[in-house]
């Protein structure tokens, strides 16, 4: 019994884990597009900031589901 | 909240304090997490940021100066003046018997002052060898990532007026 609950342990921070990758491959994506943007912006082109912000609000949307999604993993990993 | 709180039974602490070294890794990826979507959340607002900054920027209105005459500088030849601020620097380049164009003398890749080149034709930056087209200001070669503002000249009888600034 505790070899499976160690067992639903480990996959539980290997799901964790993998969620934080993808969520810093966001961030990193986000980072770009924020600066992008700015420079844009500041060179005195506007074209592009709209699109930027929809496609930086989607990738908002991403992480906070991410992070729900290890909230949840979190809550049935350490479920006794 | 049952999205971001836990509906276990347990205290809010002993959730975010685990007593065990197995719930700790948890705990810390957790709050690992909650601090990325945090940072992603910032750069939200950054974004927001700028484009509430775009959308209620003024539109900038450009005045009529008078730049020279015609005929003041030979063909191939060229004039600097400033505009539409004093701190514009600008070049004028006649590049025909009637072919007048001007542009900001300001590289766009790190702001050197861009001169004209009449052996090779084109605008050139020294700082990092940036080449701009004096045909159009799009980059020829080199770092810079935008073609240089054109101004935009209107001519009155014998005088070249600049009436506004193009940036593509």
């Amino acid at each position: 019994m505790a070899h499976l609950e160690r067992s639903k342990q480990r996959r539980g921070l290997v799901a964790i884990d993998g969620a934080i990758a993808f969520i810093v491959i966001l961030l990193i994506a986000q980072i770009w597009l924020l600066s992008a943007t700015l420079e844009t912006f500041l060179a005195g082109l506007a074209g592009a900031v709209l699109p930027a912000a929809i496609v930086s609000g989607v990738l908002f949307s991403g992480c906070l589901a991410v992070d729900l999604f290890v909230t949840r993993i979190d809550q049935e990993s350490r479920k006794p | 909240m049952p999205l971001l709180r836990s509906p276990s039974k347990e205290p809010l602490w002993k959730d975010e304090f685990s007593m065990f070294t197995s719930d700790e890794r948890y705990v810390t990826r957790r709050q690992f997490t909650k601090f990325l979507t945090l940072a992603s959340l910032g750069m939200f607002v950054g974004n927001l940021w700028i484009l509430a900054k775009a959308y209620f920027a003024k539109t900038p209105s450009f005045p009529s100066v008078v730049v020279g005459e015609v005929g003041e500088i030979p063909v191939r030849g060229v004039k600097l003046f400033a505009y539409p601020a004093p701190q514009d620097h600008c070049i004028l380049i006649r590049t025909g018997q009637e072919e007048y164009v001007a542009y900001s003398q300001k590289c766009t890749h790190l702001a050197c002052a861009v001169y004209f080149s009449a052996k090779d034709d084109r605008l050139e930056c020294p700082c990092h060898q940036g080449f701009f087209s004096v045909r159009d200001g799009s980059v020829l070669q080199g770092p810079p990532p935008r073609p240089l503002p054109q101004i935009t000249l209107e001519r009155d009888g014998a005088r070249l007026l600049a009436v506004g600034v193009k940036r593509s």
